[in-house]
């Protein structure tokens, strides 16, 4: 079943894959949410919807490996009536689809939910074809679409409950490995479009989602040490972007480092940037894959290799910080 | 509801020149792509076959159309129009800033618009969404499709051939409007999907050929469609594009006249052509 075969190395406890968190979600909100269809590219023991889809089999349709189709069956759904989630990699869900997500889903405002797994380099050893890096910024550029990076097995849990609470397109990105624990207990705070602030500080604003948080959050322990105070954010949401969140970074902190899982181009840092830009200017540094693909490897080594550790995420800061004066 | 043979013939001649007058009104747009699927659309509509009704047109258990093809717009315009969902004038603002009836057809924009198309291969996907809904809600409801000849191209429309017989969706007919031309010339030449009656018939459909302009064998085939069980049906309909003003298009020398509307010294020459008829 779960046994996720790799995990994510950090000081905090180790949780669940938000993938397994997601596919457990959606299990158990089948029954609240009775017009939830869920549509399946043959993937979903990947994914895990096939939870989903053994509980309520009358509701789960596997059209195979085509997701074009898959996009467009699920718009059907949602056009007579359904709440409609479609799921796979975030490298095919995206980018094999975006025409029918754009002209299907988008467009016509449909109440589709879209979820892309194994999403960014920590799937580890498949390689770069499987590994979704630039989904976010393409899911940002849809129209209308809701863009959701949870942290870890809590917040992808609130992230799975609110996605199927809003009318209208999601886009929720999960990730494959084992991850660090960000959150306790099932009543945590969860806004679509509200940052969570689990550190504060005054020097700098260390501003991450998904993977990243963990790294973020020891990246601050460790600044400390050095008399630097960060605050950390949870900005689960890509859009709507918190602005009030961005601005009291700004305002209260003087300089941000952005740290995400992504390309650089279209991910959290641009959303960040152009929002910054234009409310309060000030000192920004990130932390991304850069432009470049993945390759194979372990999570651990490729999350070293490609510079998204606490140690890169303190770099970063003390840069930020340095870029100040 | 249904009318007489003789009186669908009559709503397909009002239906082609309401085509001719928006689309040399808007200055733009595609006519021709709009006649030859008048036949299939005026039975769809007037014919007794589509559960549709204009004063309720988001009732759940309605039945659906889907122009997959969503250049001809302006045929499923006229349609709607004649069905008294707008008025009858609104059809002279296609395209126009504001108009409810864009370019290509707009589900915001419209009730009686079941699908935003216009991105080629689309619709078929969409059809099967719509029949495993009506499927899950028992509601008797049965969706068509028209996609073009020219669409079958696209792969998406093979992955939702594929998917629909997969679940045997009797509730689901494709018309594949073969006007036999595509934008840059003919469809048999671009890429040409012969036998398509065939491809459909290897995933699991049901499959027809018809002369697509000839209103009785419509009919005809529409009923059978809708009386086939266990499996989904695909009308292969064989039109002749801008069906109706083939003469003037002839004088014109332009067989395809794909993708512009008759200018307005040659319309009310089109507008006789249809009025008196097809020999």
């Amino acid at each position: 079943m779960a046994g996720a075969s790799s995990s994510v190395k950090s000081t905090r406890p180790l949780g669940k894959a938000t993938r397994d968190a997601f596919g457990r979600a959606l299990e158990s909100l089948g029954e609240s949410f009775g017009s939830l269809v869920v549509v399946d590219a043959d993937v979903g023991n990947s994914t895990r919807t096939e939870w989903f889809g053994n509980k309520y089999p009358d509701r789960f349709f596997n059209v195979g490996i085509a997701e074009s189709n898959q996009v467009g069956v699920a718009a059907g759904l949602a056009a007579a009536g359904h709440i409609s989630l479609v799921s796979s990699f975030a490298a095919f869900i995206i980018c094999n689809a975006y025409d029918q997500l754009r002209m299907s889903v988008a467009y016509p405002k449909l109440n589709v939910k879209v979820v892309g797994s194994h999403a960014g380099i920590s799937i580890g050893e498949d390689g770069a074809s499987q590994m979704g890096i630039e989904d976010v910024g393409l899911a940002c550029s849809l129209p209308g679409f809701v863009v959701v990076v949870p942290s870890d097995e809590a917040s992808a849990r609130a992230a799975t409950a609110a996605m199927l609470a809003h009318q209208g397109p999601v886009y929720l990105r999960v990730g494959r490995p084992d991850v660090p624990k960000i959150y306790e207990g099932d009543n945590i705070p969860f806004t679509l479009g509200k940052a969570n602030k689990l550190a504060d500080g005054k020097d700098v604003t260390i501003i991450a989602n998904g993977l990243m948080v963990a790294p973020a959050l020891d990246a601050a322990e460790a600044l400390a040490a050095e008399g630097i105070s960060a605050r950390v954010l949870d900005m689960h949401t890509i859009k709507p972007i918190d602005r009030e969140a961005l601005k009291a970074a700004a305002e209260e902190t003087g300089a941000i480092v952005v740290a995400e899982e992504h390309l650089a181009h279209g991910g959290l840092g641009s959303v960040v940037a152009m929002n910054v830009a234009e409310i309060k200017p000030v000192p920004i540094r990130y932390v991304n894959i850069g432009d470049q693909f993945g390759e194979s490897g372990s999570p651990e080594a490729l999350i070293e290799a490609y510079g998204l550790t606490a140690t890169h995420v303190a770099a970063a800061a003390r840069a930020a910080v340095a870029a100040k004066k | 509801m249904s009318v007489s043979l003789d009186q669908l013939k009559a709503i397909g001649k009002e239906l082609r020149k309401d085509i001719l007058r928006m689309t040399t009104e808007a200055g733009s747009g595609h006519p021709s792509s709009s006649m030859s699927a008048v036949e299939v659309v005026a039975a769809l509509y007037f014919g007794g076959f589509l559960n549709f009704d204009a004063k309720n047109p988001k009732d759940p258990n309605r039945d659906r159309f889907i122009l997959s093809k969503g250049h001809a717009a302006p045929v499923l315009y006229a349609a709607l129009a004649h069905k008294g969902l707008f008025p009858h004038e609104e059809l002279m603002s296609l395209r126009k800033l504001g108009s409810r009836l864009e370019g290509h057809p707009n589900m915001l924009r419209l009730g009686g618009i079941e699908a935003s198309t216009g991105s080629l291969g689309q619709g078929l996907s969409m059809g099967v969404g719509y029949a495993l809904a009506a499927r899950l809600a028992k509601n008797g409801a049965h969706t068509y499709v028209m996609t073009g000849d020219g669409e079958l191209g696209q792969g998406q429309i093979w992955e939702a051939a594929a998917s629909a017989g997969k679940y045997g969706l009797d509730n689901l007919t494709c018309i594949v409007d073969r006007n036999g031309f595509q934008q840059t010339g003919s469809a048999f030449d671009v890429l040409n999907m012969d036998p398509i009656d065939g491809k459909f018939a290897a995933f699991g459909w049901s499959t027809q050929v018809i002369n697509g302009n000839d209103q009785q064998e419509v009919l005809d085939a529409l009923k059978r469609a809708r009386a086939t069980r266990g499996q989904p049906s695909c009308i292969v309909s064989l039109t002749r594009k801008g069906y109706g003003m083939l003469n003037l298009l002839a004088t014109l020398k332009d067989e395809n006249f794909h993708g512009k509307p008759m200018p307005a010294k040659h319309l009310e020459e089109a507008l006789a052509e249809v009025e008196a008829g097809v020999a």
